[in-house]
């Protein structure tokens, strides 16, 4: 399997020579990094050519990296992920593609996928990603109105506001929260790699 | 006389035939559809966001919740992610029953949406007859995991635990609604083990099966108002994202199970339905179809897990917690206990998706973790979602009372769209 992905890393390499940022296979997955600029073309390419011939978009995601490893991420703040998938050739490719600034902004792929319609508008409505080019990038799962990017990592997990009936002005009203948010269960990053056997190599490894 | 005929209709979100929360701005020309919005996300619970808070372990119960009428094969695509993500394998007795109820789920799965299905269309009776079936798959999830609905059973490393050796019973005292004799009776398939329970309605299912399409297949007016109806062209289908049963109606021959399998998958024998006209009708045939071809799969597993005791669950108590007899004797045991529940599991730094082929289509968790006992981001990918999205292009050009058998074929259930 792990074979297979490194060939197509290889593949994806010789195809789009300079398009495409670093490549990585690992867990029997490959995942190519797009610079912001090339992202349509590399889309487009491995869309069309027949010996990628993604047809499908199956998944797409924002991600948030600000408080990746406890603040020790240094790179974009955010990232959008592609996962494409080829019915034909029956390989999966995941696409990254980094983005930053007050408001970040990927071009959409709405033109080459129609499924990602309503996941861009998911990850514009989660993390605030702009997508350049969408036909109508409204908000999705958020209620009418809201205010903010929920998904963000600096959005607190209880929200800003919650909604009482007042009984005196007879109608629902919006007031900020009143709990407090609790933390049950710490976050700890271990390195002791204790999941580690010989016959497995970690994560990054390749399996 | 002035007609005025372009209108704008709005359609739930409390509606019964919208399947939950659905709200749908339809605009209309006289009784057609012009285009359809659909406004999700009156069910978003922010799971994804909620997991970021939780340890591994604590986050599986969340996975019932999304899709909640087919419980077990959202846990199994989360415990495929964090076994990717460890490097762990399963036992294989875990494996099997793990597919048994996989099997067992896409029956529950399809038995619901073949009732509501038809009940929106307007065959009343198909609903009584599927929920008859459903009770009984429902004891088995009871008699597996306590809870007829919300599981939890699947665990990183395995499933919790093993199998029943004894079916739980009907009470046998007489009450004032169910005589002795009755209960005499709804106790006679559950004599035995889980496993002769679960044998006992593989054997009787294909005949349920039977009188399904009885009542459907060849009935006039369910062929009146499927065939034709919300036509999705190969190319459309992947194009829009579509997955399972939606991609099979149209005629591609795609299934994870056959095509990237997982667990025992590609040691059993069963076919993969495909439609070729791509309508609802197309795809009730290969629903219908993936019931009997489950059926199939579940005999097969009852069959090995009859022949092959062992271990459910990894033998790693990193990953898995000790037996509870050996928390008592041994402090070791009772510090790994300890860790797991309050700690959890930690991953290695990376990336992981893991899919299943979902009763719906491929259900897919993307994991990132940077080391910690946390996700730092987990993505659900739903089937439902990219369905629904393709819903505008499916109902447009038909009428309204289409649009309730296209949310139908769908197989539309919030909890997984809306997450």
């Amino acid at each position: 399997m792990s074979d297979y992905y490194q060939n197509l890393s290889t593949r994806v390499q010789q195809s789009l020579p300079g398009r495409i940022g670093q490549c990585s296979v690992a867990l029997g997955e490959l995942t190519v990094e797009v610079p912001k600029a090339h992202l349509l073309e590399v889309c487009r390419v491995l869309r069309d050519e027949p010996e990628f011939a993604c047809e499908q978009l199956i998944d797409l995601c924002g991600l948030d990296y600000s408080e990746y490893g406890n603040g020790s991420w240094s790179g974009p703040r955010y990232a959008v992920a592609y996962h494409l998938l080829s019915v034909q050739n029956n390989h999966r490719i995941r696409l990254k593609v980094f983005t930053d600034g007050e408001v970040p902004l990927v071009d959409s792929v709405v033109s080459i996928w129609s499924s990602a319609n309503w996941y861009e508008r998911e990850a514009f409505d989660l993390f605030g990603i702009v997508f350049e080019g969408h036909p109508d990038l409204r908000r999705i799962l958020t209620d009418y109105g809201f205010v903010g990017h929920p998904f963000r990592k600096d959005f607190p997990i209880s929200g800003n506001v919650e909604m009482r009936y007042d009984p005196e002005k007879g109608r629902v009203v919006y007031q900020p929260v009143s709990i407090d948010p609790r933390n049950l269960v710490p976050r700890v990053i271990r390195h002791d790699h204790r999941y580690v056997t010989p016959e497995v190599p970690a994560a990054q490894g390749d399996k | 006389m002035a007609e005025i005929r372009n209108f704008t209709l709005n359609f739930g979100p409390q509606h019964p035939a919208a399947h939950g929360v659905l709200r749908l701005i339809l605009e209309m020309d006289g009784e057609v559809i012009q285009r359809a919005d659909p406004h999700i996300g009156l069910l978003h619970r922010a799971t994804e966001k909620l997991a970021e808070q939780r340890h591994y372990v604590q986050n599986l119960p969340y996975m019932d919740r999304l899709d909640y009428v087919s419980m077990m094969s959202n846990e199994h695509a989360y415990c495929l992610a964090v076994e990717k993500m460890l490097g762990i394998e399963v036992p294989e007795r875990a494996q099997y029953i793990r597919v048994m109820f996989d099997e067992i789920t896409r029956i529950l799965n399809h038995l619901l949406w073949i009732g509501s299905h038809a009940l929106d269309v307007g065959a009343m009776a198909m609903f009584l007859y599927a929920f008859r079936e459903r009770e009984d798959l429902m004891d088995c999830y009871e008699a597996v995991s306590g809870a007829r609905l919300h599981a939890a059973y699947y665990r990183p490393g395995g499933v919790y635990r093993d199998l029943p050796e004894r079916m739980p019973q009907y009470a046998t005292r007489a009450t004032k609604w169910h005589s002795e004799a009755s209960l005499k009776a709804s106790n006679q398939n559950r004599q035995g083990s889980l496993l002769d329970f679960i044998e006992d309605f593989a054997n009787r299912f294909p005949g349920y099966v039977d009188e399904y399409e009885t009542l459907l297949t060849d009935n006039r007016i369910w062929k009146q108002r499927t065939v034709g109806i919300g036509v999705v062209s190969p190319e459309r289908a992947l194009q829009m994202g579509f997955t399972g049963p939606m991609l099979r109606g149209s005629g591609v021959a795609w299934d994870l199970r056959k095509k990237q399998p997982y667990e025992v998958y590609d040691k059993l024998a069963f076919d993969i339905p495909v439609g070729s006209n791509g309508d609802s009708y197309d795809r009730y045939l290969v629903r219908i179809e993936e019931f009997r071809q489950s059926n199939r799969i579940i005999k097969q597993c009852v069959d090995w897990l009859r022949r092959n005791p062992g271990p459910v669950m990894v033998d790693d108590h990193k990953v898995a917690p000790p037996p509870r007899a050996e928390m008592k004797q041994d402090m070791e045991a009772l510090i790994h206990h300890f860790k797991l529940v309050s700690e959890g599991i930690s991953l290695p730094a990376g990336e992981a998706y893991a899919a299943v082929e979902h009763p719906k289509g491929e259900f897919g968790i993307y994991l990132v973790s940077d080391g910690a006992n946390k996700p730092y981001r987990m993505k659900i990918r739903a089937p439902g979602f990219a369905h629904l999205s393709g819903f505008d292009e499916m109902v447009r050009g038909h009428m309204l009372a289409d649009v309730v058998t296209v949310i139908g074929t769908q197989d539309i259930v919030f909890g997984e769209i809306d997450r």
